[in-house]
């Protein structure tokens, strides 16, 4: 765990600059269930790109690459929209 | 030049001039002239504010920690029930360090529902983190708002402050006020320089994150610090407004006839002007009295008030609001200032005006009078049927 | 200093007459307090409306209980709403009513001056239908306020909310209650 700031080295108001906290907040460990993704069953509809709550799911030119595994929390939201079960909820086992 | 106007005026020539750019109000007596006023401003043209006309006081302090949040110079007024609806979001708008400047219309809290003036909803909100400041008068109510602006504003305070002014008394009467020309305002005030403002999109920022037990005591640290701030500030721009206008505005409060007083009344809003009436008739007659009017009511100056009173014999402090089960808080602030001096007066507490009861010359020289045999640490009730 | 009290009902415009007198005295160099009896306003309802005048900064801000003018601009208060309570002796009461001083007296009780002129009548023919101005002009009139300065600031007001041909009647009805007044009494201009 990082050092924890003293009051007098918080910005005013409590305020984060640069915003964007979720992305140094690693949520991955949350997880229960892993997404596990299936290139061949993909038809790259990009419905569970549209559907992750938790901004996952990793898109390179247009395209799925794959899960963010440090930020999945494991929701299954992928899972259930998926038209071609290309993505499939296994128990996480540890990593 | 001289004119007359309700305090309510006052403030909404004061909000005119200043011309923030963001003003969200809810209309509540005694207040609602002062939203009134400033939607006729807006709707005549003479000021370029957004006016938010939200549904109710809880939505009026949103939009205004919203805006301010954005980047906007915001103001807001209400009273009373509007302030008790808003006060959750008065407590996140100080602890966000958003400099909103509210005028509050002091009335009584409900039950029984009451519309005229005490000091209640000023009472509930002393802990939300806000400054508080009393006038005495329209043209104090006038000032104070200028002033509260640029001491909210201030780069090492960034705090709300509200401005306190007796509902009817000073809301709806009549007075003289001597208004700053306009461009002498804006100059005064200046241009707003947000922090962090969100509109800045090219800089993003997080406002309002949730804080664990981790972070939680140190943010709360960190808003006593702007807190701590406010005298040093306070002072300055008193003083630069004092040149400005040529109205003796000086130090956190007004010491009348306090320097070689025997007895002396603590006391803070507009009767203190009816104090100050006895306090030149007792004088006239050979007695020793004075009178101390609190300006800055949050953060409490301490020290100032224990040098100012520790010679005097005896002091009656006001409140004009109850704190059940103890105490009037005025009087609780003023006797712990004391504590660990070894000179210090006797002093007495006195609860008066709730709900608009009038207090009349006749009732301060009952107080001076009392006072010289009263016993220390008493709480007593004035203008009341016993 | 001193202070006033208006007797009126809810819409008759005791209050706004009060708000102009202390824009007249501001005008001749005094200082001023003008405000309404406190509360939710109703029309028809008795209501008062009060002034302070005086040549030193006025610090006072409670009520007023010891008048030295009480100027009663309907008539059928002078039953109900008690008028000359607290009443200075030395001062002067003002009504509006076809009476006789006399007749005011005696229903009063009242000791000091009594002023009386028909300030309905006077409304209705100088067009206005309203007995405040009339009551206005007589209380500048007691007080020995200049009325050309009265009825410049007078005008001044009413022009920002009112059309000229309203404001002349106005004026008009401020000439005739002032006229009155110092005709039922010896007062220096």
């Amino acid at each position: 765990m990082s050092q924890l700031k003293t009051w007098r080295e918080l910005p005013v108001g409590g305020v984060i600059p640069g915003g964007a906290t979720p992305e140094a907040n690693k949520t991955g460990s949350w997880r229960s269930e892993r997404p596990i993704w299936s290139e061949e069953k993909c038809i790259q509809c990009l419905q569970c790109w549209l559907h992750c709550p938790d901004d996952s799911i990793l898109i390179k030119e247009e395209k799925v690459t794959g899960i963010d595994y440090e930020h999945c929390k494991g929701c299954g939201v992928c899972a259930g929209v998926c038209p071609k079960d290309a993505i499939e909820m296994v128990p996480e086992r540890g990593e | 030049m001289k004119k007359t106007m309700t305090g309510h005026k006052a403030v909404a020539e004061a909000m005119r001039q200043i011309e923030p750019d963001v003003v969200a109000v809810y209309p509540i007596t005694p207040q609602s002239e002062i939203a009134e006023y400033y939607a006729q401003y807006v709707h005549d043209g003479l000021v370029h504010t957004e006016l938010v006309p939200v549904e109710s006081e809880h939505s009026a302090m949103s939009a205004c920690v919203g805006a301010a949040a954005a980047g906007a110079r915001v103001m807001t007024a209400t009273a009373s029930q509007g302030l008790a609806l808003m006060i959750e979001v008065v407590y996140i708008a100080a602890s966000m360090r958003l400099p909103i400047v509210m005028a509050l219309a002091n009335r009584a809290l409900s039950g029984p529902i009451n519309i005229h003036c005490d000091h209640s909803d000023a009472y509930l909100a002393r802990d939300a983190g806000a400054v508080h400041i009393f006038a005495e008068s329209a043209q104090e109510a006038y000032d104070w708002m200028i002033m509260a602006q640029r001491i909210a504003e201030h780069e090492k305070v960034r705090l709300p402050v509200v401005v306190n002014l007796d509902g009817f008394t000073l809301t709806h009467s009549v007075q003289v006020v001597e208004p700053l020309p306009d461009e002498e305002v804006k100059r005064f005030v200046g241009e707003f320089k947000p922090l962090y403002p969100l509109l800045d999109v090219d800089n993003p920022s997080t406002w309002g994150p949730f804080a664990m037990p981790d972070y939680y005591f140190e943010l709360k640290r960190a808003q006593q610090a702007g807190m701590e701030e406010v005298p040093a500030v306070f002072l300055e721009v008193q003083e630069e407004y004092r040149k400005l206008s040529g109205r003796p505005y000086r130090g956190f409060f007004e010491a009348y006839k306090l320097d070689d007083a025997e007895r002396a009344i603590v006391i803070m809003g507009s009767t203190a002007g009816t104090a100050k009436v006895v306090v030149d008739e007792l004088r006239k007659q050979g007695e020793k009295v004075g009178l101390l009017k609190v300006w800055l009511w949050r953060p409490f100056p301490r020290e100032e008030v224990v040098k100012a009173l520790s010679h005097v014999d005896r002091v009656a402090v006001l409140d004009r609001a109850l704190s059940f089960g103890n105490m009037g808080a005025l009087y609780l602030d003023i006797t712990s200032a004391f504590v660990h001096q070894d000179r210090r007066p006797g002093f007495v507490n006195y609860i008066y005006g709730l709900g608009g009861r009038d207090t009349t010359v006749d009732h301060i020289h009952q107080v001076f009078e009392e006072l010289e045999s009263a016993r220390p640490g008493e709480l007593r009730y004035l203008g009341l049927r016993e | 200093m001193k202070e006033i009290r208006w007797h009126g009902r809810g819409g008759q415009g005791a209050k706004t007459v009060s708000q102009i007198l202390a824009q007249i005295n501001l005008r001749e160099g005094k200082h001023v307090q003008s405000f309404p009896e406190y509360g939710p306003e109703r029309s028809g309802a008795p209501v008062r409306a009060y002034n302070r005048i005086s040549d030193e900064e006025i610090l006072i801000h409670s009520g007023v209980y010891h008048p030295d003018i009480s100027v009663v601009i309907d008539e059928t208060l002078l039953d109900s709403e008690n008028p000359t309570e607290g009443l200075s002796p030395k001062g002067a009461l003002l009504v509006n009513t076809k009476r006789s001083p006399e007749e005011v007296r005696k229903l009063t009780g009242y000791s000091g001056e009594i002023i009386c002129l028909d300030a309905d009548k006077i409304a209705q023919e100088a067009g206005t239908g309203f007995p405040n101005v009339p009551m206005l002009g007589a209380t500048v009139a007691v007080l020995g306020t200049d009325p050309k300065l009265a009825e410049e600031e007078l005008k001044e007001t009413l022009s920002h909310r009112l059309p000229p041909e309203v404001v002349e009647k106005n004026l008009q009805a401020f000439r005739a209650g002032y006229e009155a007044a110092k005709g039922a009494r010896d007062v220096p201009a």
